[in-house]
């Protein structure tokens, strides 16, 4: 890009990039005079022993599981209750510096690099689970609870809390990034699950969104700040109790997996199961090249075509109604046979092709990361990497295979996954589904809402965290604030 | 064979809970602090649920040995499947010294009370961890026994199974009645649902106390101290090898 300059536009472009260093440079030293300021704060509040400096310990904070690089924080602090965190933050305000609340980082959009350094808040040792009210179907939980121990906690009370991302990650940074799963088309994502947040903000002030220890089904009380807080990333708060609607434990389970001569025929059975008001639990599509790498891996042989892999939730006799009302319709689009599984061993095994659809894809070229992205339209695809997702909510993983390695093909795939973005776009989608904004698709996220959207975000990220302090350099860019 | 089974569960601290010793080393802290079924009673609980599925047996009973709460374990065995349970009230002193032997007495006197045809206990206790009950309950019995199960298969007369061993897997083929103690990878326990919990408070659940029994709770065991393992202690870098025989030496290691 450099050389497309003139020699005097070259000469104004180096002195932008030397003072913008220089600033760089000055906001670090800075900052690392803050730093070694609270550090003794930090130890009177939370404890010697959960301040941490250690290279290995902030490298482990820096980074999530996708394949943004390493950005470590400063400093990493375990607050233990949320007097701690508050107090902790007040101290982080009084010497701005920037906050990273920090879940089970498991994240796939980069969301806990610390591209400005700061403090990391890792909440782990918040673990307590809280106020279960199983006849009102509502419990509330900390950071620290993943959302697997939540669910074994509950495993006598015949309730469950159905969003599943693919890892066991914190049930608070899922509210932090509007987490989905593999039911969503049944039971929702986090947006239509989560009552009330316990959150901190980033001046130490700490908030009930909907009222403290309250949990209405349904509100129409002032404005919704609970769905404001959900899909936040950190940039306006930190989360440190959120209230979870639970649902009954399906009596029984059915799954199924079906396969299609054609892509379009495997959509077109969903659009039709679905039209038709069967309350399918999951609906999950493959494609050839994603079976083929399932086969090869799990050592299993299902057929490398197009397949549609079904669950079916509910009392014996409607699960007979719905699977034969699912079988009809996926019959009249050229479907095989169903494969039925009715027993959670064989459940399991059944779903293992999806659920190690990541690793099988990455086994297709061993040595080599993936970079995921969603794609709303199927049909247009010319896409070459394998496709999974979840078909009932339009939402699908295109899981590109990448040599990290080589940077080459890193810039082909990342204009990739744009030009995948923006189809999605084009079809009045959204760039992200699932994952978030994070690092990576914040000019995509000013393209899908536009510019006057983005200004009342800017507006209430203004209001909430004036000085930019709350995770910052996520979803909204440096240049908005 | 179609008949009755018994089946053990046990109330214990839950396996999420984080166990703390109490101040006077006499125990762990249990006031306050969430319990649950053990986890191999449950999958104990499923196999015998899903024999009686597969019609090969008539009635799962469960049994508890224990306080009032362990009627809570019994629901949870009911919800899941069983038919019935029964409660051997033990509590106070004798609960706290309530160990194998007494129970596997009380499983012996029960089994031959309720004519059962199969036993099937959980393999070890999560809060013990003796691995005792099943095999004493078989002894006191003189019956066969098919301990840490991962495959269960009922044939006529006899039962076969295939047992997780420290060489691999053995299969062995037993007589009925007999003993069976459920490992871990035996099946996957199903979770209780509400209607399935609804349909267990109206399931029976008996009350029995040790002495019907003609069982003596007596233990001839005395816990002296209980404690935490030792702190663990930070390591230490060195930079050749000679040094870390050195410290190898000093530390009488070597």
């Amino acid at each position: 890009m450099w050389l497309y300059l003139t020699p005097s536009r070259r000469l104004l472009s180096l002195r932008r990039s030397l003072i913008q260093y220089r600033s760089i440079t000055l906001e670090n030293s800075a900052r690392k005079a803050a730093v070694d300021k609270v550090i003794s704060p930090f130890r009177s509040i939370c404890g010697k022993d959960n301040v941490s400096l250690g290279e290995a310990i902030r490298e482990q904070h820096g980074k999530d599981e996708s394949v943004h690089r390493c950005r470590p924080p400063d400093v990493v602090v375990f607050p233990r209750c949320v007097e701690e965190v508050s107090a902790l933050a007040k101290v982080c305000h009084d010497h701005n510096l920037p906050i990273i609340p920090f879940g089970t980082g498991t994240g796939l959009e980069g969301g806990v690099g610390a591209v400005q350094g700061g403090v990391c808040f890792s909440l782990r040792n918040m673990d307590q689970i809280l106020n279960l009210h199983p006849e009102d179907f509502d419990v509330t939980v900390e950071p620290g609870v993943t959302r697997k121990a939540l669910n074994a906690y509950l495993r006598d009370t015949g309730l469950w809390f159905p969003v599943d991302p693919g890892a066991d990650a914190s049930l608070c940074g899922m509210a932090a990034t509007s987490a989905s799963g593999t039911n969503a088309v049944r039971y929702g994502t986090m947006r239509e699950n989560v009552m009330n947040l316990e959150v901190v903000l980033s001046n130490g002030t700490v908030i009930h969104t909907a009222g403290k220890g309250r949990r209405p089904r349904k509100t129409s009380a002032g404005y919704n700040l609970t769905n404001l807080f959900v899909g936040s990333e950190g940039t306006l708060g930190i989360i440190t109790k959120t209230t979870l609607r639970l649902y009954g434990v399906p009596e029984a389970m059915v799954s199924a997996v079906c396969s299609f001569p054609s892509v379009q025929a495997a959509v077109d059975s969903t659009v039709q199961i679905l039209q038709t008001g069967v309350p399918i639990a999951r609906i999950e599509f493959l494609d050839d090249v994603m079976i083929d790498a399932c086969n090869k891996f799990s050592s299993l042989s299902y057929p490398v075509t197009p397949t549609l892999f079904l669950e079916f939730h509910g009392s014996e006799h409607s699960l007979e109604e719905q699977v034969s009302t699912a079988e009809e319709i996926t019959q009249s689009n050229e479907g095989s046979d169903f494969q039925w599984a009715r027993d959670a061993e064989t459940r399991n095994r059944l779903w293992k092709a999806r659920h190690d659809a990541w690793y099988a894809a990455q086994a297709l070229r061993p040595g080599c990361k993936i970079i995921v992205e969603t794609k709303k339209d199927l049909l247009e695809s010319r896409l070459t990497g394998p496709i999974a997702g979840h078909v009932g909510d339009g939402n699908f993983h295109c899981l590109m295979v990448v040599d990290p390695n080589d940077p080459d093909e890193l810039h082909q795939v990342h204009l990739f996954t744009e030009r995948l973005a923006r189809r999605a776009l084009a079809m009045d989608g959204t760039c992200t589904g699932e994952h978030g904004v994070g690092l990576g698709k914040r000019v995509l996220l000013c393209e899908e809402v536009g510019p006057l959207a983005i200004q009342v975000m800017k507006g209430l990220k203004d209001s909430l965290d004036p000085r930019n302090l709350m995770n910052p350099g996520k979803i909204l860019q440096r240049g908005e604030l | 064979m179609s008949g009755r089974v018994l089946v053990g569960v046990k109330r214990v601290i839950d396996y999420a809970v984080k166990i703390r010793v109490k101040a006077d080393n006499t125990g762990v802290v249990t006031d306050g602090v969430k319990h649950s079924m053990n986890p191999f009673c449950e999958i104990a609980v499923e196999e015998a649920v899903k024999l009686k599925e597969k019609k090969l047996v008539k009635e799962v009973v469960a049994v508890s040995c224990g306080p009032q709460q362990s009627q809570e374990t019994i629901r949870t065995a009911l919800a899941m499947g069983a038919d019935r349970g029964i409660h051997v009230e033990v509590s106070g002193k004798d609960y706290e010294t309530l160990g194998p032997l007494q129970v596997s007495k009380i499983m012996a006197a029960l089994a031959k009370k309720e004519d059962a045809q199969l036993i099937i206990l959980g393999k070890q206790a999560i809060d013990d961890d003796c691995n005792q009950t099943g095999q004493m309950t078989a002894a006191l019995l003189d019956w066969p026994q098919g301990t840490f199960a991962s495959e269960v298969t009922l044939d006529g007369d006899k039962i076969k199974v295939v047992r997780e061993i420290d060489g691999g897997l053995e299969t062995i083929k037993i007589n009925t009645p007999a003993v069976l103690t459920a490992d871990l990878r035996l099946n996957t326990p199903r979770y209780a649902t509400l209607p399935n919990i609804m349909k267990a408070k109206k399931k029976k659940i008996a009350n029995v106390k040790p002495a019907d029994l003609g069982v003596n709770l007596t233990s001839r065991l005395e816990v002296l101290k209980v404690e935490d393992p030792p702190q663990r202690q930070a390591g230490m870098k060195v930079e050749t090898v000679e040094d870390l025989v050195g410290k190898l030496k000093e530390a009488g290691k070597v």
